[in-house]
Parts: structure tokens; C-alpha cells; sequence
């Protein structure tokens, strides 16, 4: 726990006051105030899209405020670039490192900080014993864990002595022992007086390791409170808001067919900063919508690529499409099967962005009758998207238009579309409402709801709760490639999804993180 | 004042029409300093390079003649490039299937059937295709690159012809000189016009543009190749076989390339010798870029490469400069093109005048 009471201080090392940032379509930070005291670890909290990144972005000198005033020990000052903040005493540890791979770990090193390698060598040694980051400076990065390329990074920040260091996610890429680690490194930095700033959505690791949390929900500050002194309940309402419309859809009582099943599977992540899935089970049954809520990362992406056919598993059975093992079937036999899949990526992977609309109907669409002797009819892929241009309300000129000419919501509209017009017996739907306006969010949803009811079983992956609670029947929580049992969603509560967010739910193995990956 | 890219949200429809008339623009400006450098009056020098190999019937029929196989390789590499395989190789494919066709001429020397020439013409495009399938199956297999295959193996084609055509191949009466017997009558594409050399081989590019149009825009191969090409992601998304794609691009540019080497021994040739082609594989590849991978389009780059071609051989004549003039104007051509390219997709922008806000809103 906290020990350090370094808070009597008057002057903040950091001050904040009514940063605000405009994005065209969006108002990332508004009015933002924040002190941070010198030796404080700080955490600030929040959803994905609250508006963390772009106020540390600010504060590092990535991106310049509308308005607003930064104060550094009491004095104004203007941070216009990186470099100038370094110069200040800011470093910042990004959520993914900046590391050559082909370069030892004192060569990395020196690329940001001048002095001679066997010099730096020797200080590199010297700071990694003093704050317990063991590692070898003449390694070179690639043959590094991802635990220890994050000391590089951390090494690198510490050399040029920070007064206040910014952390972006740090646990995310880390397995447990390693954030114990880090944990201890931090506390140590702050007993010397270095101030952190610390980013996560992780309430468990914040009511451990931070003295004061500043809570940020799309882009103004809900509370600042001392996370110690909290239940995770309360940190999770301030983080996701208090007003939520309750379950507005009945569930189905009885229990119907299972049209999607799956039965213990696991798989390794097949990169760096991918997600294991570890013995997941689930199954949704006909006229049923199962959400699935976490934040991004933890292998709603990869578990989506197994369920789709983009990558295949074994065993075979571990995927189950309408009553028959699938595992082993590719995108294009499952679709055949009854599956259809609405991806989160809308242009460059559920459309292809330079071609037209029309076009973009065969990627999915093209068993309905749209090829003969392998040709394609141009009529009758124009025929569809011209029906689903009407029937789901795009706004664009027409079949021939290319995809990348059309708004996000327009495009997602599509999309959906050219999904549920296959009248699939199956749907996958990932981040439906990503980044569309209200219209647009409600008009899917909608649609949803509607195929629900007319008997197909849809999974929902979501980052918005409100949107989950909104439609789902049963929702579950996916935390470091695990899932937790699906639950009735009048069963539950927006506050206790919430905590099973950050890894504590039934049968998880209850930890600060369980991201694991291999990692010394 | 910095200039800066900025890339276009839609790419410019007019740049991408501009784009090869400014190379092409840009790439006789360069000939004209290059030809001054040389001491020639760049005058009479255009005038042999562009305007004499256009200007007879017998020239019209060698522009034909060597537009032909230009043409028709680099109607199969466009479809592999517009689905992201690098065949680069079309050299080494060509080779072999004029080894290949020569074998069957050689073995049947004299029998005068029909079916010679027709067997002779599959031979080559199974020839081309068996070399492009070496890379096929190590970059699915294996994930090698089929950029440093296809071309690594262009110079092993190189040399098994040398070898065949100082050994086995060689005509036993030939007085040890390198090459095969002289094709028989039936073992060659019968002449079109009386008095040139222009041959019925000059249809294989005909049928192959057609074919070429009718796949790209009209087959669902064609598309699933495509988008392979265009958004891999989508590809995957979609289902479509990568493996496929790179099969199929491959074989089908082995295949022209193969065809055009059948072109050369059984037409202007008519024999196996130690070089067949004077880089058509290579050149194939420009044509495909300059005929922005479009069917029609490759068809006047096809032209266009074959009058640089011809220009070259009458400027070493008339003018007596180096035949590597030639390359240079391919290159400068190509070069030019891909500078122009980017303007299709980027503008140029005046960096001037824009300082970041500060931070505290004062000035």
C-alpha cells in the first residue's frame, strides 16, 4: 500500500487547469483540471475514448490544447514538443515501446541519450540495480521479453532523472509477477520524489499502488477521489457514469437451440502484443443477443477471428456452428453455414476502401447468386447494394461510390447491411457503434434487436456498457484472453460488469492482472 | 519556405491520366540534355529514336513485331502486381519456354504435321509456368520472398540455355557454333505480311489483352486477386485463399512469358540461340507500370517500349551512340512515372505559416 504522505506540499509539481482539446468531431478533453503532487503516484482513470490519452499526450508536448494552462513547480509554461518536456523533467513509458529490435538495449539507449555506449553502459547498470530493473545493457532488444523491453523503456526515462513520469497502460503488456515488479520500481520513484502519472482501467492495481486518482469520462473529470478509500464499485460508477437506462429488453425465459458454441478453447497469441485465449466457453442460442463487454485488448480480436474462420483452431469442436464442429472451417465454408460477421475495422477489412459499394457486396455476399460460371454479375451485386443502400438508409450516391468515400456511419450502416441481408442464422457483430453519431447508434441497434427476434443468435463485443445493457440478453466480460460466465442482464448490474472489467469475476483467477505473457 | 505532402483523401482522377503523359514529357527532356551531353544534335537524334521506326511498312512490322511480346508479358505480371506478387522474373520464365518449345521442334525435326506448332506453343507456356510454379511453392510453403526468387532464378534460366545450347541442343552440323538447328517450315508462326517479318505470333497479344480484360474486370478470380492486392485484411475477412492468388498470379504471368519466348524461337529466331530475348521479360515490367496495370493501357506502353526499342537500334546506327542508351531511356521512364505516381495520391503543400498553438493560448 501507499506509504509515502507526500502530499503537504503547496506547490503542485504539476498543474492543470480547464485544459481543453476539440477534436472535429469529438471534445477530448473539457475544461480539465489536475494537480499532481511532487512524489505523488497519480492515477487517472477512465474508459477508453474518456480522454486519457490525448491530456497526456498534451502534457508530454504530442499535441497542442485549444485552451487552458499548464503550471510546472507554479510557473506557467508552454510544453510544444517531446523534447521540451524532457527538458522540463517529463519522461513518458508509451503503451507500445519505441525499440529497434536489431539494436542492443545500450544502443536503443543511446539513441535518446547523448553520451559514450561503455559510459552509458555503466550508468544503464547503475540505474537498473538501484531501482530493482534487472537487465543486461549489451542484449539486444529482440531476444528481450516484453516485460523487460518496458525496464528498456523506463531505464531510458530514468536516465534523464524525471521530476514527473507518465506511464500509459503499463500492466497491459505485463504478466503478474512483472507488475509486482514495476509496482515496487514506482514506489520507490515516488519516495525519492518523482512524481507518476499513472493510466489504467485496472481499479485493482489503482487502489494498490496510486494515492490519488483523477476520474475522466468523455473528456471532463467526474471525481477526484483517493482510491484507497474507495470500493471499486464507486471507482467503477465514476469511471462509467451513474445514469444508465436499465435492460430495456426482456429475456427470453426458455432456453432455445445453441447456433454458436464454444467449448474450452485456447489459443496462443500469434504476436507480440496479442491476446492468449485461455479456456474460454460460451454458447448463444437462437433468437438470443450475448454481449461481451472489456476493454479492447484483453482478446475480444483474436477470440473474433477464431469464431469468424480467419483463423482456424484445433480441436475442431472447440467451435461449434449450428449443432457442428467448425473449427476447422474458413470464412467462406462458414458463411455458407449460416455465420456473417460485422468486423470492427469498417474500411480495409470489412470493405475494401478504393473499390465500389457494389463491389464491396461480393467481399461477403456473393454466394447470392452474384457469380455464374465465375463470373460476376455486375447487375446483381449492383441490385443488392442498391437494396441495401435503401433498406438501411446510407447516405451516399449510389452503388458506384467507393467505400472510402463514405462517413463512418454511413459505412457502418453498409456494413451491417450487407450482413443482416444474407439473413444469417448467425451474427457477429464487433464495436457496432464505434465513433457513429446518435442517429446512426440507435438505427443499429435497432436492427439488432430486430434480427434477434426473428430468430438469430448474435454476439455483441463492446466496449460501451450502456450499449450492451441496452440490447444484450446475457452479457459476459472478456479480462487477459479469459471470458467470465454469461449472465442475465436484469440479473446483473453496470457496477458489477464494471468490476468484472478489471479481472475479478467468478472463476477468474483473481489477481491484478492475469495478461500474462511469458515474461522473466 | 518548407514544402510538405499532403496526402489526398480521394486520388486525383486528372494526375492519373497526367501522370504518364508528364513521365513521358519529362523523360524526352532528360533525352534531350542526355543526347546534348553526348554531342549530338538532339534534333536529328529524335528523330532517328522516335520517328524512323515508325516510318516505313518494314519498320511499322519490326514495331509490332517487338511490341508483341512486350505486351503480352506484361499482360500476365499486371495481374500478379495488382494482386501484390512481385514477379520480376518474367525474363527467366520467357527463357524456359523457349527451351521448351525448342525441345519439341528439335525432337519432331522434319515430321511437317500440323500439330507441331500447336504443341510447341503449350510446351513454351507450360515451360514459362513450370519456372514461375518454383516460386509459387516457396512462398506459400516457405514464405520466401517471390521478388528475390523469380529473379534469382532468371539467371539459372540463363544459364541452363547456355548450357543447352553448347551441348545438348546444339546442332550437330553447326560447326560448334551455339545454337540448335535451324526450326523446320512447320515448326514456325507463318508469316503475315510478305516482305517483313512480321508473323502470326503477333496475335497471341490480342487474345491475351482480351483474356487479361475479361479476368480483371469481369471474373471473381480476377476480384478475389484484387482485393488480395488492395486490402489483405479484407482478403483474409472475406475468405479468399492467399495461396490461391499467388498460385494464380504466377502461372498465369509463367504462362505469357512462356508464350513469348515460343514467339521468338519460332518467329524471328527460328532457332534455339544463346540468348533469346533482349530483356522483353524485364522491360515487360515498365510496360506493365506505364500501362497502369490496365489492360489497354499496357497495350500503348507495349508500343511505346517497342519504339524506344527500335530507336535505340537505329541511333547506335545513324548516330553511332551506345545501345545503352536504350536502357537508359526505360529507366528514365520508369523513374519518371513513379516520381509523377505520387502526385496521385499526395499534394504538395506550403509548410509556411503553420506554428503549433501554444499551450497557454497567448501568442
Amino acid at each position: 500500500m501507499g506509504e509515502i504522505s507526500a502530499h503537504a506540499t503547496p506547490v503542485p509539481r504539476l498543474a492543470l487547469r480547464g485544459i481543453t482539446k476539440v477534436y472535429p468531431s469529438v471534445v477530448a478533453n473539457d475544461g480539465i483540471d489536475l494537480d499532481v503532487a511532487p512524489g505523488e503516484i497519480h492515477a487517472v482513470l477512465g474508459e477508453n475514448g474518456a480522454g486519457k490519452s490525448t491530456l497526456m499526450k498534451i502534457i508530454y508536448g504530442v499535441v497542442a490544447a485549444d485552451s487552458g494552462e499548464v503550471r510546472w513547480d507554479g510557473e506557467p509554461v508552454t510544453v510544444g514538443s517531446p523534447s521540451e518536456a524532457r527538458t522540463l523533467g517529463i519522461g513518458m513509458v508509451f503503451q507500445h515501446f519505441s525499440l529497434f529490435e536489431t539494436l542492443t538495449v545500450a544502443e536503443n539507449i543511446s539513441l535518446a541519450v547523448p553520451g559514450a555506449l561503455r559510459e552509458l553502459s555503466a550508468r544503464i547498470a547503475e540505474v537498473s540495480e538501484r531501482y530493482g530493473l534487472p537487465v543486461d545493457p549489451r542484449r539486444p532488444v529482440h531476444a528481450l521479453s516484453v516485460g523487460e523491453r518496458q525496464r528498456v523503456e523506463i531505464i531510458r526515462c530514468l536516465l534523464q532523472t524525471p521530476k514527473l513520469l507518465i506511464m500509459d497502460e503499463p500492466t497491459s503488456v505485463l504478466a503478474p509477477q512483472a507488475v509486482e515488479k514495476l509496482f515496487a520500481t514506482l514506489r520507490h520513484l515516488a519516495a525519492e520524489g518523482c512524481s507518476v502519472l499513472y493510466i489504467s482501467h485496472k481499479l485493482e492495481e489503482i487502489q494498490i499502488l496510486c494515492h490519488k486518482a483523477t476520474v475522466l469520462r468523455a473528456g471532463r473529470v467526474t471525481g477526484e477521489i483517493d482510491p484507497r478509500r474507495e470500493s471499486a464499485a464507486n471507482l467503477a460508477r465514476l469511471m462509467i457514469g451513474r445514469d444508465l437506462p436499465a435492460a430495456a429488453h426482456p429475456s427470453p425465459a426458455v432456453e432455445r437451440e445453441e447456433l454458436l458454441g464454444v467449448i474450452d478453447l485456447s489459443l496462443a497469441a500469434d504476436d507480440p502484443f496479442g491476446t492468449p485465449l485461455r479456456n474460454l466457453s460460451l454458447s448463444v442460442h437462437r433468437g438470443e443477443i450475448v454481449g461481451i463487454a472489456g476493454v479492447s485488448g484483453n482478446g475480444q480480436k483474436e477470440f473474433m477471428t477464431v469464431l469468424s474462420g480467419e483463423r482456424l483452431v484445433e480441436p475442431f469442436e472447440a467451435v461449434r456452428l449450428c449443432g457442428a464442429p467448425a473449427g476447422h472451417l474458413g470464412p467462406r465454408a462458414r458463411r455458407a453455414r449460416g455465420l456473417a460477421f460485422v468486423p470492427e475495422e469498417r474500411l480495409g477489412r470489412g470493405a475494401v476502401p478504393p473499390v465500389t459499394l457494389a463491389e464491396n457486396a461480393l467481399l461477403t455476399a456473393a454466394h447470392l447468386d452474384m457469380i455464374r460460371s465465375g463470373f460476376v454479375r455486375i447487375d446483381q451485386t449492383r441490385a443488392f447494394a442498391e437494396r441495401c443502400i435503401r433498406e438501411f438508409d446510407v447516405r451516399t450516391s449510389g452503388p458506384d461510390a467507393t467505400a472510402r468515400s463514405l462517413s463512418g456511419g454511413n459505412l457502418q450502416k453498409y456494413l451491417v447491411g450487407r450482413e443482416l441481408l444474407q439473413q444469417p442464422k448467425v451474427l457477429l457483430v464487433s464495436q457496432p457503434t464505434w465513433g457513429l453519431d446518435v442517429g446512426a447508434t440507435t438505427f443499429i441497434r435497432q436492427r439488432l434487436v430486430e434480427m434477434r427476434n426473428a430468430g438469430t443468435a448474435i454476439l455483441v463485443v463492446s466496449e460501451e456498457i450502456e450499449e450492451l445493457f441496452e440490447i444484450c440478453d446475457r452479457i459476459a466480460v472478456m479480462f487477459g484472453g479469459r471470458l467470465s460466465p454469461a449472465v442475465r442482464a436484469q440479473e446483473t448490474s453496470v457496477a458489477e460488469i464494471g468490476v468484472w472489467m478489471t479481472g475479478l469475476f467468478p472463476g477468474s483467477r483473481a489477481g491484478v492482472a492475469s495478461g500474462g505473457l511469458p515474461c522473466a | 519556405m518548407r514544402l510538405r505532402l499532403e496526402s489526398r483523401s480521394e486520388p486525383s482522377r486528372a494526375m492519373l491520366v497526367a501522370s504518364p503523359l508528364l513521365a513521358g514529357g519529362m523523360t524526352l527532356g532528360a533525352g534531350f540534355l542526355l543526347f546534348l551531353v553526348l554531342g549530338q544534335r538532339p534534333g536529328a537524334a529524335f528523330q532517328s529514336f522516335f520517328v524512323a521506326p515508325a516510318s516505313s511498312r518494314n519498320s511499322l512490322a519490326e514495331l509490332l513485331l517487338k511490341a508483341a511480346p512486350l505486351i503480352l508479358i506484361a499482360q500476365g505480371l499486371a495481374i500478379g502486381f495488382r494482386a501484390n506478387v512481385w514477379n520480376i522474373g518474367a525474363e527467366g520464365q520467357l527463357t524456359l519456354g523457349a527451351i521448351a518449345a525448342s525441345a519439341v521442334a528439335i525432337r519432331f525435326d522434319g515430321v511437317g504435321a500440323g500439330w507441331l506448332l500447336p504443341a510447341m506453343v503449350a510446351a513454351g507456356a507450360l515451360g514459362g509456368m513450370a519456372w514461375a510454379a518454383i516460386p509459387a511453392w516457396l512462398r506459400t510453403r516457405f514464405h520466401a520472398s517471390e521478388i528475390l526468387v523469380t529473379l534469382m532464378l532468371t539467371y539459372v534460366a540463363t544459364l541452363a540455355l547456355s548450357y543447352l545450347v553448347y551441348g545438348p541442343m546444339r546442332d550437330p552440323q553447326g560447326l560448334n557454333f551455339p545454337q540448335s538447328i535451324l526450326f523446320s517450315q512447320a515448326a514456325l508462326f507463318p508469316n503475315l505480311v510478305a516482305g517483313t517479318r512480321l508473323n502470326v505470333s503477333v496475335f497471341l497479344p490480342v487474345i491475351a489483352t482480351a483474356a487479361a480484360w475479361l479476368f480483371v474486370a469481369k471474373s471473381f478470380a480476377g476480384y478475389q486477386m484484387l482485393v488480395g492486392g488492395l486490402a489483405p485484411l479484407a482478403a483474409r475477412y472475406a475468405g479468399f485463399s492467399e495461396t490461391r492468388s499467388v498460385w494464380l498470379a504466377l502461372l498465369i504471368g509463367g504462362a505469357t512469358a512462356g508464350l513469348a519466348g515460343v514467339g521468338e524461337v519460332a518467329g524471328p529466331l527460328g532457332q534455339l540461340l544463346p540468348t533469346v530475348s533482349p530483356g522483353y521479360g524485364f522491360a515487360a515490367i515498365i510496360v506493365a507500370f506505364v500501362g497502369r496495370l490496365h489492360p489497354l493501357g499496357i497495350v500503348l506502353a507495349g508500343l511505346l517500349m517497342s519504339l524506344l526499342y527500335l530507336g535505340g537500334e537505329t541511333a547506335q546506327i545513324t548516330l553511332q551512340v551506345p545501345y545503352a542508351v536504350t536502357g537508359v531511356f526505360q529507366g528514365m521512364l520508369l523513374f519518371c512515372l513513379l516520381g509523377s505516381d505520387l502526385f496521385v495520391f499526395y499534394r504538395v503543400r506550403s509548410a509556411r505559416g503553420r506554428r503549433r498553438p501554444r499551450v497557454d493560448g497567448r501568442p
